[in-house]
């Protein structure tokens, strides 16, 4: 009984040990973001990274989706005559869930890992000691400004994401099912609401912390060479992806639960 | 240089540190007197880094005191810790350069970040700190990852200087270089902490680097300062554990404990 139990109550353990390091992580990390100094020319610069360099790949994702959407949209509403319901659909699906959850997901593999390798490298070659040696706490000067620009940046992306996924539903509807263009694009504005891309922007800036947050945690506590800082950008994207899904559910209970 | 009635530089007193059940240093004591040059030796893992980074206030004690210029370091955060790592300079033993700044922004770091100096002014400040380790302006201009092994502790030297602290660590600064670069950087330190004035602690299991870099030693074993002494005095110290150590030797009272990793 004792050996079924023994490796339960260590899991548990661990858990709670992981739990609670990540939330101190987490508190310390939020106090710097609001305390000055700031590191203004650090935030643009991670700006830059996650923003601008994320720009190819979340938007070819979401052309694709929103091509995708149309498609399986028509094949499904043509059996009930109700074709023109898919730039409604196409609108509402990119805005309040694809948009956000796919770039989010595609941030988290291109922009977490990479943070979570940046800092563990720092952190196993004793970068981060020399900076605290220079009497710059790391937090201030590596993590606040990666959560600052995580979470100011993503909005952004994913709003760029939603009208490239809505131009991507056009195009198939237009070219290949031969829907009128203006009648698309009225459709689309007339169904539209405010909520629902607040709502997408809103998660949109909640998974940007989540995967900077993610990136910065893993990587700071790396250990063990190069094996740990795989293992730390491993650890990044996982849970970054997790908490993304997890969060979705929780946001979209809180804008559209009746 | 040691003055006996002097308040030390640093001053340790019955320092314990442990990890889990293994307990790394186990009652240091040890005085640092303004201006000498003292080498911590002792074997890979007797707790030298442990005790550099105490005294960096990286890692906490689980009891015993740091005093710096009388000063508390234990327990100190925030502001307090800071303004004391401002009196310290450091050279790790991987130099320890930002990959993602310029050889003159490493150096410049300290005065930028932590001093809040203007960047062509404390660009200049850098330029001098690298011409004082004997490397050219324009090695200013290069990415850490352009630098050999050398050349990245000579930057690693010249960013430990520039905010001309009052104390110098050095983490086995010869580590991974051959002995004639060795036996420079050496000099290199001597010269500069010497002009600068500085106190140095270094830790290293370089026995010929220990002799060239100080005018006191120190062994740490089994987490304890098991002797401590002149340089000059190190060869007749009548110590069996520091002979056995500095003459290398295999026989004697110190056993290597490889087979602890196996259980």
């Amino acid at each position: 009984m004792i050996s079924v139990l023994q490796p339960l109550g260590r899991t548990f353990l661990s858990f709670l040990t992981v739990t609670g390091r990540l939330a101190i992580f987490t508190g310390n990390a939020v106090s710097h973001c609001v305390r000055p100094p700031f590191y203004p020319r650090m935030i643009l610069r991670q700006m830059v990274d996650i923003g601008y360099y994320s720009l190819p790949v979340v938007g070819l994702t979401a052309i694709f989706t929103g091509m995708v959407l149309a498609l399986q949209s028509y094949t499904g509403f043509a059996r009930f005559s109700a074709e023109s319901a898919i730039p409604n659909v196409v609108v509402v699906s990119i805005t309040r869930e694809l948009g956000p959850v796919l770039a989010g997901l595609m941030v988290a593999g291109r922009v977490g890992a990479a943070m979570a390798a940046e800092i563990g490298t720092m952190r196993v070659t004793e970068q981060i000691d020399a900076l605290t040696t220079l009497a710059t706490n790391p937090f201030k000067y590596l993590i606040a400004p990666r959560l600052l620009a995580g979470t100011a940046v993503l909005p952004l992306l994913v709003l760029i994401a939603d009208i490239i996924g809505v131009f991507g539903g056009y195009l198939v509807s237009v070219y290949k099912l031969g829907f009128n263009g203006a009648t698309y694009i009225s459709n689309t504005l007339e169904f539209l609401e405010v909520q629902d891309v607040v709502s997408g922007l809103v998660k949109a800036a909640v998974f940007g912390f989540l995967i900077a947050l993610m990136g910065c945690y893993n990587g700071y506590h790396s250990r063990g060479g190069a094996q740990g800082v795989g293992a730390a950008t491993t650890n990044a994207v996982v849970s970054a992806s997790i908490l993304i899904l997890s969060f979705n559910y929780l946001i979209t209970e809180l804008f559209f639960a009746r | 240089m040691t003055l006996a009635n002097a308040l030390p530089k640093i001053q340790i007193r019955d320092l314990q540190v442990a990890f889990g059940s293994n307990k790394v240093l186990q009652g240091v004591n040890l005085d640092i007197a303004p201006g000498d040059s003292l080498v911590v030796i002792g074997g890979s893992g007797s707790g030298k880094s442990v005790l550099l980074k105490c005294i960096l206030g990286l890692l906490h004690p689980q009891a015993g005191s740091i005093k710096i210029d009388g000063e508390e370091v234990v327990g100190l955060t925030g502001d307090e810790l800071e303004a004391v790592r401002h009196k310290i300079g450091m050279l790790f033993q991987s130099a320890a350069l930002f990959d993602s700044l310029t050889v003159w922004e490493n150096v410049a770091f300290g005065l930028t970040q932590g001093e809040k100096m203007p960047r062509q002014e404390a660009k200049q400040v850098a330029l001098k700190r690298l011409a004082e380790v004997g490397l050219q302006a324009q090695v200013g201009e290069l990415m850490p990852s352009e630098l050999s092994g050398g050349m990245k502790k000579r930057v690693g030297l010249a960013r430990a200087i520039a905010t001309e602290p009052d104390i110098i660590f050095f983490d086995e600064p010869t580590t991974g270089l051959d002995p004639i670069m060795g036996a420079m950087i050496d000099k290199l330190i001597v010269e500069v902490t010497q002009a600068a004035g500085a106190t140095g602690l270094t830790i290293t299991h370089d026995m010929a680097s220990a002799r060239r870099i100080s005018n006191r030693m120190a062994m740490l074993f089994e987490g304890r300062i098991i002797w401590d002494g002149a340089t000059d005095q190190v060869e007749a110290c009548g110590n069996p554990y520091v002979e056995q150590f500095i003459n290398g030797r295999p026989d004697g009272p110190i056993e290597m404990k490889i087979q602890d990793h196996f259980g």
